[in-house]
């Protein structure tokens, strides 16, 4: 069963709420996680860590220097969970 | 042949730890890295650290250490039949630093080895001390963690300038005095994950300490709570009745990670690494040796260390507080 933008952006939420203590509400797809939303690249890895939980998707660490925004992830999800 | 008989448990009877005189603050680095004190302390939780002087070696550390747990533990130096040094920073390969301490400490001609399992070195020495007790190879024995990691690291680069440090601590490991007592060394759960091996390394003698951190990070956060889960069960201690949980002071935010994957509610976790910073196969028995002297740790009670670095290598076990 594939997840719509919608799903996966509520599922990020909830995941950037409890790593890096944004508020879900604030994370929107145009958020660029180090200038909007202050999320550092050690955050990104758990973020990473607790999206594979959630989505069942793999985001390795060279992949993660390129998810600049949070569309980025959403769309990185979508394409993995399709190909998966 | 005839086979020794060792003691039935060890214990933990003393401590030891040493930090070099010359405190280097954030600030000290901001003067001359692009870093900040604020940036330093959200990413790594490092306030200062303690650097060695030019001319102080890792014997000389480890010596410092080594001979203020062995006063501590009221034993004489001909008690002692084995010295280990956790070290990856030695000045030279050859000698080693072992047999150097082991004199300069006047401990008698012992059994004297280095062990490199970098920031697990600690962990692994305690583990290999503890079995030659039991296999009745060694009374007692000395070991050591001391790492001059200043020596290996690129002042110019800052993501590892940032992290690294000088120090030294020390554990004197002995039998149970009574058959009846309880045993103060858990069992070990130790391994390594040769296959990250590039994730931290010095690449040869003219190189400096490199490290992938985002890797190391996500390893650190991912793997390890199981093994310090593990550690308490095969002590038979509920991860709940630890008076205390210190790991290798890494990274302040890898250490609130794994603490908050063990469920150890009532435990202190070591933050050693605010004044300390990095110092390997040093931090664990320096961070104890500072949470005795400021009376955080009762006699008695049941402390998780758990060790992890370059190699990579990881090892920990439940010890009883001196």
């Amino acid at each position: 069963m594939s997840m719509t933008e919608q799903e996966i952006l509520a599922g990020l939420g909830e995941i950037i709420d409890e790593v890096a203590g944004v508020p879900a509400d604030q994370v929107t797809p145009d958020k660029t996680f180090v200038d909007d939303l202050d999320i550092d690249s050690l955050s990104m890895v758990e973020i990473a860590v607790a999206a594979q939980d959630k989505f069942g998707v793999e985001i390795p660490d060279d992949q993660l220097k390129d998810l600049k925004t949070v569309q980025d992830v959403i769309d990185f999800v979508r394409r993995a969970a399709v190909s998966a | 042949m005839r086979l020794t008989e060792g003691a039935a448990g060890t214990r933990i009877l003393a401590f030891g730890g040493y930090q070099p005189a010359r405190v280097v603050t954030n600030d000290e680095l901001a003067a001359t890295v692009d870093t900040s004190d604020e940036w330093i302390r959200s990413r790594v939780g490092i306030a200062s650290r303690r650097i060695a002087a030019p001319d102080e070696t890792v014997a000389d550390m480890a010596t410092q250490a080594g001979g203020k747990a062995l006063a501590a533990s009221g034993l004489a130096p001909s008690d002692i039949d084995l010295v280990i040094v956790a070290t990856c920073t030695p000045e030279v390969q050859i000698p080693n630093t072992a047999a150097t301490v082991a004199v300069r400490l006047g401990i008698g001609g012992p059994g004297a080895y280095d062990l490199n399992a970098a920031c697990a070195g600690f962990c692994y020495a305690l583990a290999n001390a503890s079995d030659a007790i039991r296999a009745g190879t060694a009374r007692n024995v000395l070991v050591i963690g001391a790492e001059k990691l200043s020596q290996w690291v690129d002042w110019n680069d800052r993501s590892t300038c940032i992290i690294f440090a000088d120090g030294a601590g020390a554990a004197v490991v002995g039998p149970v005095a009574d058959p009846g007592d309880l045993p103060g060394v858990g069992p070990v759960v130790w391994g390594s994950a040769g296959h990250l091996a590039d994730k931290i390394s010095i690449a040869d003698r003219n190189s400096f300490i490199f490290q992938e951190g985002q890797a190391v990070f996500r390893w650190a956060t991912t793997a390890l709570h199981p093994v310090a889960v593990q550690a308490c069960e095969r002590a038979g201690v509920d991860p709940a009745d630890l008076a205390a949980f210190v790991p290798h002071q890494a990274n302040l935010r890898i250490i609130e990670a794994i603490a908050r994957k063990i469920g150890a509610p009532q435990a202190i976790v070591a933050d050693d690494i605010v004044t300390a910073g990095n110092t390997s196969s040093a931090s664990i028995p320096l961070a104890l040796s500072r949470m005795l002297e400021r009376g955080e740790l009762g006699s008695g009670s049941h402390v998780l260390i758990l060790g992890f670095g370059a190699g990579i290598c990881y090892a920990g076990q439940v010890i009883t507080v001196p």
